[in-house]
C-alpha cells in the first residue's frame, strides 16, 4: 500500500494539473479522517480524468456514488446591537439590546464520490459536487464517461434524490418505477397516505 | 413494459426473461433483444425488492440498522454485520477486544464458504445439472447455518455483531463443534471437485463464455471474486488488513480468462483459502471480553463527520457510508451494494453470446436481489 498523498497535496496537483479548477478541501471532524474535496461543476469531469490517469495517485477504482440532501436551514442566531430606547425620563438614550434575527441558507444536493486505486492500493480520495439548489438548479456534471461504475449509482442517486447528471448515457429511474413522482430519499419527502389498513380503501 | 411486435424473418425478437424466471436468481428482469439466438442488447431491469432500506435505518439509531442489514444480502448476514459495524467503529473511534475480531473472522470466513459452495450448486443448477450438486453444496451450507442458530439464535438473519464487539461469547463447546467442521470441509471440497472438475459439460459451456476484460473490470468498479477472475490482485483482506486480517496466510487466487470458468474456479479456490483462516483462526482465538463495556450500543451520539468503512464480503466489496450530523440516528446511511455494481457490466458480458448463456453468466455474477434493490 503506498502512502496517499493528503488533500492539500491533491489539492495542488489538481490546481497544477487542470488549469482553472477550483478545490476546496472539506475537512471531517470524526476520528475517521477521511476528508474531502469539493469540485466545481465546469472543471469536475477533467479532475476527474486527471486523478484517474495521474501516474502517482492512478485512481482508477470509483467506489461507491452517494447522493446527500441537505435541505434549507434557518439559522437563528442572537446579535447584540445598538438602540434608542425611551428611557423612563422620556428621554431617548442609546442602549445595548439584543436581538434574535433570522438567516435562511439555502440547501443543495450533493453527490460524493469516493475513489481507490486497485493498481496502487490506496485510498480513499472522497469528491463532492454540490447542486446549486434544491428545486430548478440540480444539475451535475456525471462521472460515468470516467468510470463506469458510476452508471447504475449515478441512476440512483438521480431516482431517489433528483439530481441530473449531465452526459450520463442512460439516465433513468433504476429502483422506483417509471411513472414515479417524487424524490424519495429527500429529507422532506411525505410518503402517501396508501396504507390500506388506514385509508380502508384498495390504492 | 413495452415489447415490440412478435419479429418476421430476420428480423430482431425483444425477451423479457423474467421477474419471475427460474433463471433469474429473484425477483429480476432482464429486456433482451434477439438476432436469432445471439444477444444484441440487454437491459437489466430491477427495484422490485426496493424497500428503501436506506431511509429505514435512517430513521433510527445506530443500532437499529443492524438486523435491517441482515436482508441485505439475506445469505450472508454476518458480514452484513461486519461491514456496518465498522463503519460505524471508524465513524466513531471504537476499539474491538481481540476475542470478538476472532470470532468475527471465524464466522465471515464460514459465511464465505457456505455463500460460496451454494453459488457453485446454483450454478451449476443454471447450466442443466439439477439437483446433486446444489444438493452436496446445501448439505454443507446447512451445517454451517447449524452453527450459526446455536451461536446467534437465528440461521440467516444473525444480527450478531454490535460496534465495538459481538453480541454474545461463543462457548469452548462451540469451537470444538466449529473445529470438527473445519477438518472435514477439505474432503468435501475435494468431493465436490471430483464431481464436476473433469466435467465436458461444465468445461464447455463455460471457458470462453462471458468474458469480463480487466481494464472493463476496474473501471466499472467490479469487485470480489469477479474482479479476481479477470486476473486482478485486489482483495480487501489483504488491502485494508480490517480486523486482524494481517495475522493469518492466506492467499488470494487469481483467474487468467475472466470467463464462467474462472468465476466458477475462483470461488471453489477461496474456499480452500477461507478453511486456511478458520484453521488458523480456531487455533490462535484468546480468551477476553467479547465487547467493550464502555461502549454506548443505545445511546450512540458520534461526532459531527463522516466515515467509509468496507470489508471484502463474499460477493465483493461492501462499504457502508455514514455522515453524522451529531444527533442519535445517521443522517446519511448509505451501502455500496457489491451485487448491484457488479452487474453494470452484464450487458457487456452476454452481448455475441447465446441466451442460454446469459443464463449461466448471469449465474456466475453471483447476485442476491435483497441487496442490488435495497
Amino acid at each position: 500500500m503506498t502512502p496517499l498523498p493528503s488533500p492539500e497535496e491533491i489539492k495542488t496537483l489538481i490546481e497544477a494539473g487542470v488549469p482553472g479548477a477550483t478545490v476546496t478541501v472539506i475537512a471531517n471532524g470524526s476520528p475517521s479522517a477521511q476528508h474531502s474535496l469539493l469540485l466545481d461543476h465546469e472543471h469536475a469531469r477533467a479532475v476527474a480524468e486527471f486523478l484517474r490517469d495521474h501516474a502517482e495517485l492512478k485512481l482508477d477504482f470509483c467506489s461507491l456514488v452517494t447522493g446527500v440532501d441537505w435541505p434549507d436551514t434557518e439559522t437563528t442566531a442572537k446579535v447584540k446591537g445598538k438602540k434608542l430606547v425611551a428611557g423612563p425620563d422620556g428621554v431617548e438614550q442609546e442602549q445595548e439590546v439584543e436581538e434574535t434575527r433570522k438567516t435562511k441558507v439555502p440547501g443543495y444536493l450533493e453527490a460524493v464520490y469516493h475513489l481507490f486505486s486497485m493498481g496502487k492500493k490506496h485510498g480513499p480520495v472522497v469528491l463532492r459536487l454540490r447542486t446549486a439548489n434544491r428545486t430548478d438548479g440540480t444539475h451535475l456534471p456525471s462521472l460515468t464517461p470516467v468510470w463506469r461504475s458510476a452508471e447504475f449509482q449515478e441512476r440512483e442517486a438521480f431516482d431517489l434524490y433528483g439530481i441530473v447528471f449531465d452526459g450520463h448515457p442512460d439516465l433513468r429511474r433504476i429502483l422506483m418505477w417509471d411513472g414515479f413522482v417524487d424524490y424519495p430519499m429527500r429529507k422532506d419527502y411525505v410518503p402517501p397516505e396508501d396504507d390500506i389498513l388506514v385509508t380502508g380503501v384498495k390504492a | 413494459m413495452d415489447l415490440e411486435p412478435i419479429a418476421g424473418p430476420g428480423e430482431l425478437l425483444e425477451v423479457s426473461m423474467g421477474p419471475h424466471h427460474p433463471s433469474t436468481h429473484g425477483v429480476f428482469r432482464m429486456d433482451v433483444r434477439l438476432d436469432g439466438e445471439r444477444v444484441v442488447r440487454l437491459k437489466p431491469v430491477f427495484g422490485y425488492l426496493h424497500r428503501n432500506h436506506e431511509k429505514i435505518a435512517e430513521k433510527g439509531a445506530y443500532l437499529a440498522a443492524i438486523p435491517y442489514t441482515d436482508r441485505l444480502d439475506y445469505l450472508c448476514s454476518m458480514t452484513n454485520n461486519w461491514g456496518y459495524v465498522l463503519a460505524v467503529e471508524k465513524l466513531a473511534g471504537i476499539q474491538v477486544p481481540e476475542r470478538a475480531e476472532y470470532i468475527r473472522v471465524i464466522v465471515a470466513e464460514l459465511t464465505r464458504f457456505q455463500n460460496h459452495a451454494g453459488l457453485v450448486g446454483f450454478l451449476l443448477q443454471d447450466m442443466g445439472a439439477s439437483g446433486t450438486p446444489l444438493m452436496y453444496a446445501f448439505r454443507e451450507r446447512e451445517k454451517v447455518l447449524d452453527l450459526f442458530e446455536s451461536l446467534s439464535g437465528a440461521r440467516m438473519m444473525c444480527n450478531y455483531m454490535r460496534f465495538g464487539g459481538v453480541r454474545v461469547d461463543c462457548s469452548a463447546e462451540w469451537l470444538d463443534e466449529v473445529r470438527q467442521l473445519v477438518g472435514v470441509l477439505p474432503r468435501f471440497l475435494d468431493e465436490f471437485e471430483n464431481l464436476l472438475r473433469a466435467n465436458e459439460i461444465l468445461m464447455a459451456r463455460t471457458q470462453g463464455t462471458g468474458v469480463l476484460p480487466r481494464e472493463l473490470a476496474i473501471n466499472a468498479g467490479v469487485t470480489g471474486p469477479m474482479l479476481r477472475a479477470s486476473g486482478v490482485n485486489y482483495d480487501i483482506r489483504k488491502v485494508d488488513k480490517y480486523g486482524i486480517y494481517d495475522r493469518f496466510k492466506f492467499g488470494v487466487p487469481l483467474g487468467e480468462h475472466g470467463d464462467v470458468y474462472d468465476r466458477y474456479m475462483m470461488r471453489i479456490l477461496e474456499m480452500r483459502e477461507s478453511v486456511k483462516i478458520l484453521e488458523q483462526a480456531l487455533r490462535d482465538i484468546p480468551a477476553g471480553p467479547v465487547i467493550d463495556p464502555k461502549v454506548r450500543l443505545r445511546g450512540l451520539r458520534p461526532k459531527v463527520g463522516e466515515a467509509y468503512g468496507r470489508i471484502e464480503s463474499p460477493k465483493g466489496e461492501l462499504g457502508f457510508f455514514l455522515i453524522s450530523d451529531g444527533s442519535g440516528n445517521p443522517y446519511r446511511y448509505r451501502v455500496r451494494p457489491p451485487c448491484m455494481i457488479n452487474l453494470t457490466i452484464l450487458e457487456d458480458m452476454c452481448l455475441g453470446e447465446n441466451i442460454a448463456d446469459t443464463v449461466i453468466i448471469l449465474g456466475s455474477v453471483d447476485i442476491v436481489l435483497g441487496e442490488v434493490d435495497r
